[in-house]
């Protein structure tokens, strides 16, 4: 068949320029819910725009709506050229790509009008956690059935996480999400009290650890040896950091309800685990940042480099922050504060926001067959996000590290120093200037879109590089 | 060994304790199990295989300040298992709960504290209204308790009551002040709509707002509501409508309206009545800090007072 002599790019295409709008929809509903924290009057007394309905909008659209595309989009990639063969099926591809969308559009309609589960990340009432299930299960039979049909030996590296991250994510949707359904758009969790919220951060975390993790280590690991044209720098280190790293995640969940209802011996657990995830995630942050030993040089020129490193970067420093918040006496300070939001910004906008975004540089034109448009503008682009970030997280810092120590506070009588709404009145300032990095991270993202749009409507200079290569001889 | 297993079966401690023990004897493993060391002078070779055109792994050794980092946490976690409780109902050596240190702190409070509590109770309210740091005390307590329905100002909010004007639902004495805060307090303004029907709640409104001389009322309809007002309302608003204390009636005849004083508001109130509630905080707080509470209240009544007479 000649079709099988070409990669699948139309599905990667179509969740590469997906991802992209998805990311400034979803970064334009966090700017706005920002600017609501710092000037409440901007939800207008209008339901649909309060600050309840849209944060899960927000926190869904930009974890699955833009991180789920550029985690399709770049896993149907990389499986498919580090495989040497297309894709298990266009068809399920295709509808893995439809699903999802209509998954995502049904979020953006059910979240505004109050429709909800009421668990953190997992928002979606049944009907589309169903729908999410099939789309997830049709992922799964095209990625792992790529592996299967692979005409190269070994299975690269890029791979084991992204496999990682699809089975683990439907193992947690599906446990997470088991409920009693009363009517079509409402229904209660199966399960009850401190086990609900245990099974809520037991799936929470590893949201965090599997979607937001190890998916985009997949990303990591196929983009920045291929974009610094350097070997991975070591492979005993991709086992070691990726076999712990996939253990110890799961077990990190409790160190979310840390001096709660949960019995002490599993908040331990959860903080004895999380602490033992700082290697093996720095594991990953060495493996990214040493490939570049021999290309130092590059990162002066190539802003898409740039992307990528950074981003490893933010990961290394938000995985040495989360072990130390998650440490009891830390996290009787920080939890319930805007510190837990910076930490999550440092990981969200630094990490997988970059990671994807110097992906998508590297893989849009490749894939639509044509020249990036500019590179002064990822320059800017690059400039403009590391502002915003740095902005974002600094301030979320102060404010959270502030809120945490005046909470505590107490008089010589014993009584509080503060009251609660003295904190809020003194979070104000770091709520605008959080507000003003979301504004820059946002501008960068328009950037972006608009060298997407010219890079894929400029002229056609080539064909695109859609040729599986014929299998070595030696194997 | 667990014969105080906190589940069903101490089968879960063992299983707690597997998994986890375990586990991290799995990751030294991997880790000893990977970590080869280069022989002297032996250089770096790519491990042979390529993907994609030109994806190749190095396979360099793993850093060793890396390995050292990894096997500190693993120790740090292994004694905090047997120093805390981690492994299922061994409850770990330093007896370490959470509730335990809960207590501890409270146990540390009452002792800084306490002398100087039970010295500001002893004391009658009358005396420690005029008790600067007493009052202070008070009011820093309210700030932390109190105003999230009172407001930080005390000034109220619709459904509850401003404490710095001289209406008291339930009696403005400090005693009774002091009551309200102990034991709380329980409003009941019953719904009447299916007593009196929808004409006879727009009747009574308006003979209640002819009560605090609002020029809106209409004076036929009022003329109405008074008939209703002396058979339905006057056995705890009083015949003429100036309330009663000892039930929470509040006076009628004065401009001052907890659930808002529009026509709209008396009608639904009226008509479907209003559930107040003041919780208790004897209980939650103890007598000295209530003491001190009732004095800051009842100082911010006497400090208008003042204001007024002046």
């Amino acid at each position: 068949m000649v079709e099988q002599t070409t990669y699948n790019y139309k599905v990667v295409r179509q969740f590469a320029i997906m991802a992209v709008v998805w990311a400034i929809v979803g970064m334009l509903v966090g700017v706005y819910i920002a600017a609501e924290l710092a000037w409440p009057f901007l939800n207008f007394d209008i339901p649909y725009l309060t600050f309840s309905r849209l944060r899960p909008l927000h926190t869904n659209a930009v974890i699955f709506a833009f991180g789920g595309c550029a985690l399709f989009a770049t896993s149907y990639y990389v499986v498919q050229r580090t495989c040497h063969a297309r894709l298990l099926s266009d068809k399920l591809a295709a509808f893995t790509f439809w699903g999802w969308q209509a998954v995502i559009v049904l979020a953006a309609i059910t979240l505004p009008l109050g429709i909800t589960s009421g668990k953190e990340y997992a928002e979606l009432e049944w009907p589309i956690d169903i729908l999410i299930t099939i789309v997830w299960v049709a992922y799964a039979v095209v990625f792992f059935g790529t592996i299967m049909k692979r005409k190269t030996p070994h299975i690269y590296v890029a791979n084991w996480f992204y496999g990682a991250f699809i089975i683990t994510i439907a193992m947690l949707h599906i446990f997470n999400s088991a409920a009693m359904p009363v009517t079509f758009w409402k229904s209660y969790s199966a399960y009850a009290g401190v086990q609900d919220a245990m099974v809520q951060w037991w799936y929470g975390h590893n949201a965090v650890g599997f979607f937001l993790t190890a998916g985009f280590l997949g990303m990591m690991y196929y983009f920045i040896p291929k974009q610094a044209g350097r070997p991975v720098f070591s492979y005993r280190l991709s086992i070691v950091h990726f076999w712990a790293l996939i253990f110890t995640y799961i077990w990190a969940g409790p160190h979310h309800l840390h001096y709660t209802a949960l019995p002490d011996w599993t908040q331990s657990l959860g903080m004895v685990m999380s602490l033992i995830l700082l290697a093996p995630s720095w594991g990953g942050m060495i493996n990214g940042i040493m490939t570049l030993s021999g290309a130092w040089d590059k990162l002066r020129t190539d802003p898409i480099l740039r992307f990528l490193v950074v981003s490893v970067s933010f990961y290394g420093m938000s995985t040495f922050e989360g072990p130390m918040m998650a440490i009891k006496t830390v996290n009787a300070l920080s939890h319930y504060t805007d510190w837990t939001v910076g930490h999550v910004h440092s990981g969200a906008l630094g990490w997988v926001a970059m990671v994807s975004m110097g992906s998508l540089y590297y893989m849009i034109p490749r894939v639509f067959g044509r020249e990036l448009y500019s590179l002064a503008l990822v320059e800017l682009h690059f400039w403009v996000a590391t502002i915003g970030v740095v902005l974002y997280i600094a301030s979320m810092w102060v404010s959270g590290i502030m809120q945490g120590l005046m909470w505590r506070a107490v008089n010589s009588d014993g009584t509080l120093t503060y009251s609660f709404v003295e904190s809020v009145q003194a979070m104000h300032p770091f709520y605008v200037v959080r507000t003003l990095g979301g504004v820059f991270f946002l501008l960068g993202a328009i950037i972006m879109m608009y060298n997407v749009v010219k890079t894929v409507t400029g002229a056609e200079p080539a064909k695109v590089n859609d040729i599986i290569p014929e299998p070595a001889l030696a194997h | 060994m667990f014969e105080n297993t906190i589940f069903f079966s101490s089968f879960w401690d063992w299983f707690i304790i597997a998994l986890t023990l375990g586990g991290i004897v799995g990751v030294i493993w991997l880790i000893i199990w990977v970590n080869k060391r280069p022989a002297k002078g032996e250089k770096v070779q790519p491990m042979g295989h390529t993907w994609d055109g030109d994806l190749q792994e190095l396979n360099n050794p793993l850093p060793m300040w890396w390995l050292n980092m990894f096997y500190i946490t693993i120790m740090f976690g292994l004694v905090y298992l047997v120093l805390y409780p981690g492994l299922g109902s061994y409850k770990g050596l330093l007896g370490w709960t959470q509730v335990g240190q809960y207590e501890q702190e409270i146990d540390a409070a009452n002792t800084a504290y306490g002398p100087m509590y039970d010295k500001y109770k002893a004391l009658p309210l009358a005396a420690l209204v005029k008790d600067k740091d007493a009052v202070q005390i008070g009011q820093r307590l309210f700030m932390t308790y109190c105003t999230v329905c009172h407001g930080s100002d005390a000034g109220g909010n619709t459904g509850f009551p401003n404490l710095r004007d001289h209406d008291w639902l339930y009696g403005g004495e400090p005693e009774m002040i002091e009551t309200s805060i102990k034991a709380g307090r329980q409003g009941m303004m019953p719904a009447w709509e299916a007593a009196i029907g929808k004409e006879g709640v727009k009747n009574v409104t308006q003979y209640v707002l002819s009560l605090s001389g609002r020029a809106e009322a209409n004076p036929a309809a009022a003329e109405k509501g008074k008939t209703v007002f002396a058979t339905t309302c006057a056995a705890c608003h009083g015949p003429d409508g100036k309330g009663m204390a000892a039930l929470g009636a509040p006076n009628l005849t004065d401009k001052i309206w907890l659930y808002g004083g529009s026509v709209e508001s008396i009608e639904k109130t009226v008509a479907e009545g209003r559930q107040g509630k003041m919780p208790a905080h004897g209980d939650f707080l103890g007598d000295a800090k209530v003491h001190l509470l009732a004095a800051y209240v009842y100082s911010l009544s006497a400090k208008t007072e003042d204001t007024a007479k002046k």
